[in-house]
């Protein structure tokens, strides 16, 4: 790929950011960051790339600490994130008798 | 050379597949900004992260799979474990932990990036080596950045700003020193040292160490939220580094919807992110806060409360981070559950930066089963208060001070607040009188309608609930 292909990439990919994440609400804030943080692992694929094309020592284990990093980020983020919303989700059960004392509250 | 060597590296099968891969980032991402659709959301990014790495696993010429699959395992071990074990108090920090691996691993990549360029012997050309730089740069301040975050919000090291005397000319000098490290390197791309690139990566850990440090606890969030795009963009940098479109978008796409992220955090807090990075919180603390000086407050006991709460018509409960820390949402809870069995109506005022995070307290109190439709944003509560008969401050103090209204010369002034000072009667249950994250002191302890409950929050929450069951 030439420069100016990555750079339109890169430059429609920002707006592409900006638009998908605008207006959210304050709840979703500490999960939406734990989401898109879990998915800036993906530089693991460098870590794959750099120790599956290495052929001196201390490439290997640079390569290797920067997969396991990599590694930590994705899975740890990916999973404390499902675990936050998992708090959310759990909601339907109390729902009935809030939402009659609320009403009447809000009235 | 490998069994299962699919795809041509930059071909246009593995292109593809890095192409489905970042459109479900997006789908995701954008799944994520709705309640409804939140955790689906987080699931297809997860599949789309499978899909990168399982593509690259499959490139033609990949080897050294014993130490690949090794280090794979290691960290998804380390990750699995961790998340399991977090509390939900606990998540911040969390986020700037693994924030900050991610961070380690862009710096870890440039650097053997640049190990393989030299080793080649061929000059490196800019488009790639400059990107390289890059990465290497905020990389090693996002680490060492996230770092320090992550001990400042354990309690490793005091949350107060800690600044050495002319701190900002040391960070100018380093800046200069890095960027011109870089055009060195830069100049000499046909045979770069790699002892100046180690320097570089040296000099911005210590950039990182040096910037974050002296920001105040409270500030934290905003922090991490930027060292979050940070890393995002250097792994987009990666990307043009290593040709490689997948981490180009995904990092993008962190780095600009971290930036909308870190101002959203920073408005709420009425500070402006270039304030939050180079003015700790607070320069001069002690002095507004009238030291050793005891000023009145009247204190009362959980019985008293309990009277005040259980014949009150409205009640409003404004939660910070000391209850997330005592674990006390499950005891405010059942205080809330006493009242609304008495008919008082009971709603509960969330600050946009309540907890350490945006949207962090929501996170605790649905743990405790609070129904979602009773969390009610500042904004929408604060023309309430003056007919709200008693609001209870548990664990919050800050985001209460109405020093940030009233008073121009305090460290957090024109910040939003929850007015609870409007109230008829305010319960404020804490420790002690001690000054909140900010460092300051709160003016609110000492109005004479405010009465002060010294006690651990859950403790005095359970108490609480049985004197109104008693009653």
């Amino acid at each position: 790929m030439d420069l100016i292909t990555e750079l339109t990439i890169f430059v429609l990919a920002a707006f592409v950011g900006f638009e998908v994440i605008s207006k959210v609400p304050t709840t979703l804030h500490t999960p939406l960051m734990s989401q898109t943080n879990a998915i800036h692992g993906i530089v693991m694929l460098g870590g794959l790339i750099v120790i599956g094309f290495a052929d001196d020592g201390l490439e290997y284990v640079i390569g290797a600490i920067a997969i396991a990093f990599g590694a930590i980020n994705i899975v740890g983020g990916f999973m404390v994130t499902d675990r936050m919303l998992g708090m959310f989700s759990r909601k339907p059960k109390p729902k009935a008798e809030a939402a009659s004392t609320d009403g009447k509250g809000g009235a | 050379m490998t069994p299962f060597a699919v795809f041509e590296p930059g071909g246009d099968a593995a292109t593809a597949l890095y192409i489905v891969s970042f459109s479900l980032f997006i789908i995701g991402i954008k799944q994520g900004t709705h309640p409804t659709s939140a955790k689906r959301g987080n699931l297809i990014a997860a599949v789309g992260m499978a899909v990168a790495v399982v593509t690259t696993l499959l490139l033609d010429g990949m080897g050294n799979w014993g130490i690949l699959f090794g280090a794979l395992a290691v960290g998804s071990a380390i990750g699995v474990i961790a998340s399991l074990r977090v509390q939900m108090t606990e998540m911040p920090q969390m986020v700037a932990l693994y924030n900050g691996v991610g961070g380690g691993a862009v710096a870890l990549i440039a650097w053997s990036e640049i190990r393989h360029g030299i080793s080649l012997g061929d000059e490196i050309p800019l488009d790639e080596l400059i990107p390289i730089l890059f990465a290497a740069v905020v990389g090693s301040v996002s680490f060492w950045g996230s770092n320090i975050a992550f001990a400042k919000l354990q309690d490793l090291i005091p949350t107060r700003p800690l600044a050495a005397p002319g701190q900002q000319v040391i960070n100018a000098l380093l800046v200069i020193g890095i960027i011109a490290a870089c055009t060195i390197t830069a100049i000499n791309n046909d045979h770069p040292s790699e002892g100046l690139f180690i320097a570089i990566l040296l000099a911005s850990g210590l950039l990182g160490n040096l910037v974050v440090l002296p920001i105040g606890g409270a500030d934290m969030p905003v922090v991490i939220s930027l060292l979050n795009a940070f890393t995002g963009l250097s792994a987009a940098a990666a990307g043009f580094a290593l040709d490689n479109v997948a981490l180009i978008v995904a990092g993008t796409l962190v780095g600009s919807s971290g930036t909308i992220l870190t101002m959203e955090m920073a408005t709420a807090m009425n500070r402006s992110v270039g304030n939050i990075l180079f003015s700790g919180f607070g320069g001069a603390p002690a002095g507004g806060g009238g030291t050793g000086e005891e000023r009145p407050h009247t204190s009362i006991g959980a019985q008293d409360a309990a009277i005040k709460l259980a014949y009150a018509d409205s009640v409003v409960i404004v939660p910070g981070y000391g209850l997330a820390v005592a674990q006390a949402q499950h005891a405010i809870k059942e205080v809330a559950d006493e009242l609304e069995k008495r008919g008082v109506t009971v709603n509960y005022a969330i600050h946009p930066v309540a907890g350490r995070m945006p949207g962090h307290m929501n996170v605790l109190l649905a743990e405790a089963d609070v129904p979602y439709e009773q969390l009610r944003e500042m904004e929408e509560i604060n023309p309430e208060m003056p007919r709200t008969d008693v609001a209870v401050v548990v664990g919050a103090n800050d985001v209460t001070n109405p020093a940030a209204k009233n008073d121009p010369d305090s460290p957090i002034a024109g910040m939003p607040i929850i007015e609870v000072d409007q109230a008829q009667q305010v319960i404020v249950i804490k420790r002690s009188l001690s000054p909140g994250f900010a460092g300051i002191d709160n003016d609110l302890f000492y109005e004479p309608n405010t009465s002060m409950l010294f006690a651990d929050a859950k403790q005095a929450a359970a108490d609480i609930a049985s004197e109104i069951g008693n009653l």
